[in-house]
């Protein structure tokens, strides 16, 4: 079955808005929203945490911990998590998986040893890919604001290979643009890698899911903005799927 | 109210299962000793990670023989059901060989590991799934499963690439190789349902 997945921004203890980060607006709390995706059907939940504070660190534990104790479908943590002892305290606060994505650039083995503590099933290797030619994309990070010179299909390869349980697969240049997935990027991944791949920035209709599962093949698809603003429901976007013939779960 | 021992081997992620067992109605408490067992009515080996070092911590710990001749009910969640046979081919490990049979690595998959909801259908009808309607989903994530049993028995099964053994249960003893602590309200109601059998055996 493909899975949606519920994207929520979170700063200092915040659902938060903005672009690029920036101009945010307070969206809500975490665990009220998550808990409204997961009875609307949603599969998962992903905390993007935003705030890479010290202070913003504690709260975002103290987020995981009550989502944990109130919804019972899997949580994904990602952002700003650096060393095997930061992804420790995410799932000892109840996250079931934790994204990794800046550290295991300057640090691939923080991958690896991720996975010999804790299992692969819990290390999401978070890769933003920027599209530089034809069949082409580059891996960034910041937002998208620095090039790293890695290659992301070889990048998402090299995870696999060093232990990563699933790739969270974002195009920058679709990321806030409503325009679709990159499928092609999607299926470059895919021909790569046999990991699930959860395909990220773009979604605007439930067409871009259908044709991310489809042609793209990938194992979930995940939005964040146009689930928070209304201007789809998950359970359309479900429906939309199931009547394409794409596996889902229709019942929450 | 029913108490609940959790068996912290080390790998998994407690808050998970002590979350969902306490939003269904029971008490729980985390063991790490065979002593601390004393006063369960029901018993819960949960599990996420590699096989070899959770049944090498479980060992250095005691819990083997204390898993071996516990008569009330034990559940066993996802690589807590595989740790109930015999071998697994993850690692190549030796395990508690309380249910024949042995787990092998999930076939002809498209992706692996199998992460996400899948179907489950139930060959015979057991109370671990009374009010939960045939072809529900639930969570998996995992490499490896049961396979060739004996002595126990399928109860649920389920479909990425082949078809794989999704709970079984030997008598007292049942596990799942789905979370069922991360299954939404379908998960809940089958851990409630288990509750319901502790109850029972107390």
């Amino acid at each position: 079955m493909t899975r949606v997945i519920s994207c929520l921004d979170v700063k200092d203890g915040r659902v938060v808005k903005g672009v690029n980060f920036e101009n945010l607006t307070d969206e809500g709390d975490p665990v009220e929203l998550a808990r409204r995706y997961a009875e609307e059907g949603a599969d998962e939940i992903v905390f993007l945490d935003i705030g890479a504070s010290p202070e913003g660190r504690g709260i975002m534990l103290d987020t995981i911990k009550r989502t944990a104790s109130e919804v019972f479908i899997p949580l994904t943590v990602a952002g700003g998590v650096r060393t095997v002892a930061d992804m420790r305290a995410a799932l000892r606060a109840g996250a079931d998986k934790v994204g990794i994505n800046t550290a295991a650039v300057t640090n691939p083995q923080l991958i690896a040893e991720c996975a010999q503590q804790f299992g692969s099933q819990c290390v999401v290797l978070s890769i933003d890919a920027l599209k530089v030619a034809d069949n082409q994309w580059e891996v960034v990070v910041n937002g998208g604001r620095t090039k790293t010179g890695f290659d992301a299909i070889e990048w998402a390869a090299e995870g696999a290979r060093l232990g990563a349980g699933e790739i969270l697969l974002t195009s920058i240049d679709r990321d806030g643009t409503k325009a679709g997935f990159d499928i092609a990027l999607l299926k470059a991944v895919r021909a790569a890698v046999s990991l699930p791949i959860v395909a990220s920035g773009g979604a605007g209709q439930a067409k871009h899911f259908i044709e991310a599962a489809q042609e793209g093949q990938a194992n979930a698809v995940l939005a964040a903005s146009i689930f928070h603003r209304g201007e789809l429901a998950i359970t359309s976007v479900k429906a939309a799927m199931a009547a394409a013939g794409v596996p889902v779960r229709t019942t929450p | 109210m029913t108490r609940i021992a959790v068996i912290d081997h080390g790998a998994g992620n407690m808050i998970s299962v002590t979350n969902a067992l306490e939003a269904v109605g029971a008490a729980t408490f985390v063991v790490t000793t065979p002593e601390d067992v004393d006063g369960a009515d029901g018993l819960l080996l949960p599990g996420v990670g590699a096989t070899a070092p959770a049944m090498s911590r479980l060992s250095q710990q005691g819990f083997d023989s204390v898993l071996k001749q516990w008569k009330r009910p034990l559940l066993g969640i996802c690589v807590g059901l595989q740790l109930f046979f015999e071998r697994s081919a993850e690692d190549d490990s030796r395990c508690l060989g309380i249910m024949g049979g042995e787990v092998t690595e999930l076939i002809n998959t498209p992706t692996l590991p199998h992460m996400g909801w899948n179907e489950v259908s139930y060959p015979v009808a057991d109370s671990l799934f009374r009010g939960i309607d045939e072809g529900s989903s639930f969570y998996f994530v995992h490499s490896y499963a049961p396979s060739g049993l004996s002595n126990a028995q399928s109860i649920a099964q389920s479909t990425h690439g082949g078809t794989f053994v999704a709970a079984a249960r030997r008598n007292n003893v049942v596990g799942t190789q789905f979370h069922p602590e991360r299954s939404g309200r379908n998960g809940l109601q089958l851990l409630s349902n288990w509750l319901e059998e502790v109850a029972l055996a107390c």
